[in-house]
């Protein structure tokens, strides 16, 4: 038999470590919806003076490396400190999975923006961040560094898909070097919106392709 | 892990019958030859007389003269050729406008799309929530500059069967021609050209236990088309190329081989793993047309679970299926039928075609229900959406 994964994305699909939902967790977050495509849910319990990360749990409507990755991601957060867990990478992920598909980038990235998101609030949660910062260009790109280009499975800036970002009263306009009728535009579209939009202070994103 | 191996992915391509592969041997190793003039030498002019013979079946079978059935590579190319064709032929006299539903399969959508951007015009009728095309509705949308319409006969993924006879009727009224893609009709749902108004017909041996890269295209008599691949005189000098003699042998072999029993039979099956699932697992949806449905097409979305992980576990437990997922898919994009039918992203997320051929049981088909039902349990299990809070 011929899988189109690894062996330990394999066992990870099949039996995916704490998986569940922690009811009254410290921190929590849902990325992804159901519009888009794959969702996960990140749960985390967190030790008051340690900050390190005591219990996490995972749900996940998604295809198989986003349930292996979300698996992942809790083994490689479970007693670490935020500061520590925050800096887990997509890649990180993928290696101790013995590699991902990199076409399959987008949907395992997911459950490792959720463990961020769910850290990010327990810090709001608990008065850990500092106040909004108005949205610059700097921050969009940031926020597009963390879309994959499944052409090679690298983010959007890295791989200079990235022509132009406008930004101007609230509204952002991302130009993308893709013919508009590409097979990857559309999802890349959406994906970008996602990323953009929830910026507090952005009420509309638009993407441009190039010919 | 089960050594298990059952394949429920027909609409994708069948298994190949031994005796269709029989019917095509001698074709490599005996008269090998391609087919020459009726002047040429007995092993051309033997290899001539199979292709013809090969035609004479398939044509018949459509109710069709020798004259008006045309070999190419496969469905693919038939498609092609039948609307590239034809607009090249009468794009610059008579109109530069096409109509297609939104959920033909790529062949056509992407011709379409491809004339689109050379300047023609092209309408993508919506269907009901079943994916019928409303015979009115494409009335409406005809102008004074249509020259084809392409609809397909039923659909690759949701199975449902369009009202030909009632589409091309409205099509001979307006004086415009009428393509269809037959590809998965073909043999299994009755087509025959003198009762039904039909102009082009995309058929392929792939899909009923025949070799892959043969098909073929019907094309009406004094249909206006353009000569689609420039080289010899083969195929009434429409179709340049050698002639795939085996092909055309075993596509013959094939469309003989199938029974009417054999086609009841899919469709008890069919019948069964719907009524079945609909019935036993809950928040399940049948996508398609219930009764205007190919026997052998069953689709159905299993809810706040994600198509390409169950196809991954029915894998794992030898089972061959196929998903409208976007994660599936080589574009990341969820199926353009779901959407086009009116269903979301969710609804393409969940969902599982599966398809039946000669090689099943039904037997494979309680199997494959008792499997999925746990899977897609698991599944549930882990996923945030469905529950009660």
């Amino acid at each position: 038999m011929k899988f189109p994964y690894s062996e330990t994305v394999l066992e990870h699909f099949r039996r995916p470590r704490n998986v569940g939902k922690i009811e009254d967790a410290d921190g929590k977050a849902i990325e992804g919806s159901p519009a888009c495509g794959d969702m996960v849910s990140v749960y985390i319990n967190v030790e008051p003076e340690t900050k390190k990360i005591s219990d996490i749990k995972f749900e996940s409507y998604g295809c198989a490396s986003n349930i292996a990755t979300g698996s992942i991601i809790t083994e490689l957060a479970k007693g670490k400190t935020l500061d520590e867990a925050k800096k887990i990478t997509w890649k990180q992920a993928s290696d101790a999975l013995g590699g991902l598909p990199k076409i399959k980038a987008h949907c395992s990235v997911l459950a490792v923006e959720g463990l961020r998101s769910a850290i990010q609030n327990y810090e709001e949660r608990h008065g850990l961040v500092k106040e909004q910062k108005k949205t610059t260009v700097d921050i969009v790109r940031r926020r597009l560094k963390k879309v994959m280009n499944p052409i090679t499975g690298l983010d959007l800036v890295r791989t200079k898909m990235i022509k132009d970002i406008e930004l101007k009263n609230g509204t952002v306009k991302v130009v993308v070097d893709l013919p508009p009728e590409h097979q990857f535009a559309r999802s890349m579209k959406e994906e970008i919106i996602e990323k953009i939009e929830p910026l507090w202070d952005i009420t509309e994103v638009s993407v441009e392709f190039t010919e | 892990m089960t050594d298990r191996s059952v394949y429920l992915d027909n609409a994708a391509v069948t298994r190949v019958d031994e005796r269709v592969f029989e019917a095509m041997k001698p074709y490599f190793f005996d008269t090998y030859a391609v087919a020459t003039s009726e002047f040429g030498y007995s092993q051309g002019i033997e290899a001539r007389e199979a292709l013809d013979d090969a035609r004479e079946k398939l044509a018949a079978y459509l109710g069709a003269e020798n004259e008006e059935f045309i070999f190419t590579s496969g469905s693919t190319e038939s498609s092609n050729m039948a609307i590239k064709g034809v607009t090249l032929a009468l794009g610059q006299k008579k109109g530069k406008h096409i109509i297609v539903s939104k959920i033909e399969d790529f062949p056509v959508l992407h011709s379409a799309q491809a004339l689109e951007k050379q300047g023609f015009g092209v309408s993508y009728l919506d269907t009901d929530s079943d994916g019928l095309v409303d015979p009115d509705r494409l009335r409406d949308s005809i102008t004074g500059e249509t020259i084809l319409v392409s609809i397909q006969h039923a659909n690759q993924e949701i199975g449902t069967v369009q009202d030909i006879e009632g589409i091309g009727r409205v099509c001979r009224d307006k004086g415009v021609l009428f393509h269809t893609d037959a590809t998965h009709t073909f043999t299994r749902v009755p087509l025959n050209v003198k009762k039904i108004p039909v102009d082009l017909i995309t058929i392929a041996a792939h899909t009923i236990h025949g070799p892959r890269g043969i098909g073929g295209l019907y094309i009406r008599k004094g249909t206006r088309i353009a000569k689609w691949m420039d080289g010899g005189f083969q195929e009434f000098n429409l179709r340049a190329g050698l002639e795939n003699i085996p092909g055309a042998v075993g596509f013959a072999k094939a469309v003989e081989l199938v029974t009417t029993e054999e086609t009841e039979m899919l469709q008890a099956m069919r019948d069964r793993l719907i009524d079945r699932i609909l019935a036993e697992i809950p928040d399940t949806t049948l996508n398609g047309h219930r009764i205007m449905r190919l026997p052998q097409n069953a689709n159905i979305t299993f809810h706040f679970v994600e198509g390409e992980s169950i196809t991954l576990h029915l894998d794992m437990h030898g089972f061959a299926v196929n998903t409208g997922s976007a994660c599936f898919s080589r574009s990341l994009e969820g199926s353009h039928v779901i959407f086009g039918i009116g269903g979301d992203h969710e609804r393409a997320h969940g969902s599982i075609r599966f398809t039946f051929g000669r090689y099943n049981t039904m037997e494979e088909v309680d199997a494959v229900i008792q499997v999925l039902a746990q899977i897609v349990s698991e599944l549930r299990a882990i996923s945030p959406l469905g529950k009660d809070n």
